[in-house]
């Protein structure tokens, strides 16, 4: 293995968040941005090869080492509790919030016909949403929207890798 | 069917609307072409159910109730012969749209619930758990439903003997907040028993579990169970 992924794979190793290239590139002075990115690719289809018990994960606009998804019972033994378990409504709040941001409570409310004062909080507080501002209107109501947090706990690159909503439509006529 | 089978059911639906959809795939009628009359009927079995329950049945029920029963009417009435209305739309038309978002978004709901979730499906080197065990179970956190069906038990133990009550002891909401804060500084944690059990007078026993609720709203205490039914244990939030 060269002496750049050696290198790329120990920092990856050591972070706590998502590290991305544009750290590594601060790091590695002499180092293009390319080459780092080709170096991450490379370590990700290794470990993708090797199939063993951690992958290299691109998320959050950084890279991540987890787990495999198979071995998440071996891992909860070890770790005793699911700290994120998301309630079905819940997971309906976040679904509205990450496709229609940045949307306002009352917009929330109206799709899924009821109150959500008590989830917004919750997920406030388990910083998935974050308060984006508040909208120029009447009221100047607050807006919400995803956080950074949110796109590494679903383990998507950036908001456009969120799967494609599957809208249905009413039928014309 | 008894009114178990209902409360069960009813623990599912996450509000009307998704009460509506499920009505509407269990009778395998076409979305675009409601059965008003039948699903209405349905519907209001539904929330009569709850009632009798004493579900605290949230508002937006009895909205939604109220536009099918208004549609419902609507309906009914024979197709007006003016000109200007040859065009009328169908009394269903705006509930049939905020149905079909409805249905996209809970679809997308699932879609994300199918993805590797970080802490519950994979897990990353440094991934913050909240390490709780008990006698190696784990525990998991619950929420008020399971807190007031341990207050009835509670409470039902306790309200057997059917006593008078002499209103002796002063006791204010703010006290019985701050005392069993105190105590779980102390004692780092409690359980419900603890808290509740210690006590004969029923106007003690409900002004804890007030207070318990409270704090629970102010998250500033967490409560967990390691099985259901299991001994409700109650620590402070924090970090």
């Amino acid at each position: 293995m060269d002496k750049l992924k050696a290198i790329i794979e120990a920092l990856v190793f050591v972070s706590d968040t998502p590290v991305t290239v544009a750290v590594l590139e601060g790091i590695l002075e002499d180092v293009s941005k390319k080459e780092i990115s080709s170096a991450l690719d490379d370590l990700m289809r290794e470990y993708e090869e090797r199939g063993g018990g951690i992958f290299l994960k691109e998320v959050a606009g950084g890279y991540q080492f987890r787990t495999g998804e198979t071995l998440t019972s071996w891992v909860l033994k070890l770790k005793g509790q699911k700290p994120m378990d998301l309630s079905p409504a819940a997971m309906e709040t976040l679904a509205v919030i990450a496709y229609r941001q940045p949307v306002m409570k009352s917009e929330i409310e109206r799709v899924r016909g009821v109150d959500v004062s008590g989830i917004m909080r919750g997920l406030l507080e388990k910083n998935l949403v974050r308060i984006m501002g508040r909208k120029n209107v009447p009221g100047r109501p607050i807006i919400y929207g995803t956080t950074r947090k949110f796109l590494e706990t679903f383990g998507l690159k950036a908001l456009s890798d969120l799967p494609t909503l599957r809208e249905f439509k009413e039928l014309e006529g | 069917m008894t009114d178990r089978a209902y409360e069960i059911k009813l623990d599912i639906f996450e509000g009307p609307l998704d009460l509506l959809l499920y009505l509407i795939r269990k009778n395998e009628v076409d979305i675009y072409d409601i059965p008003i009359a039948l699903i209405t009927k349905q519907y209001m079995e539904y929330i009569n159910v709850m009632k009798a329950l004493n579900l605290d049945l949230a508002g937006e029920y009895l909205v939604l109730a109220a536009t099918l029963t208004h549609i419902k009417s609507r309906m009914l009435l024979p197709p007006t012969e003016d000109e200007e209305e040859e065009e009328e739309a169908d009394p269903r038309e705006e509930l049939v749209r905020q149905l079909l978002e409805y249905k996209t978004f809970k679809e997308a709901a699932l879609g994300l619930d199918r993805m590797d979730i970080l802490g519950r499906d994979v897990f990353s080197r440094d991934h913050t758990f909240e390490e709780i065990e008990g006698n190696g179970q784990p525990l998991r956190e619950i929420g008020i439903f399971e807190l007031v069906e341990a207050f009835r038990r509670v409470s039902f133990q306790t309200g057997q003997h059917d006593i008078m009550e002499i209103d002796v002891e002063k006791i204010s909401l703010s006290d019985r907040i701050n005392d069993i804060v105190d105590e779980l500084e102390k004692r780092g944690e409690l359980t419900f028993t603890d808290l509740l059990g210690e006590t004969d007078s029923r106007r003690r026993l409900i002004y804890t579990f007030l207070a318990i609720l409270e704090l629970m709203k102010l998250r500033i205490i967490k409560a967990y169970q390691a099985v259901p039914y299991g001994a409700i244990r109650i620590r402070l939030a924090g970090e």
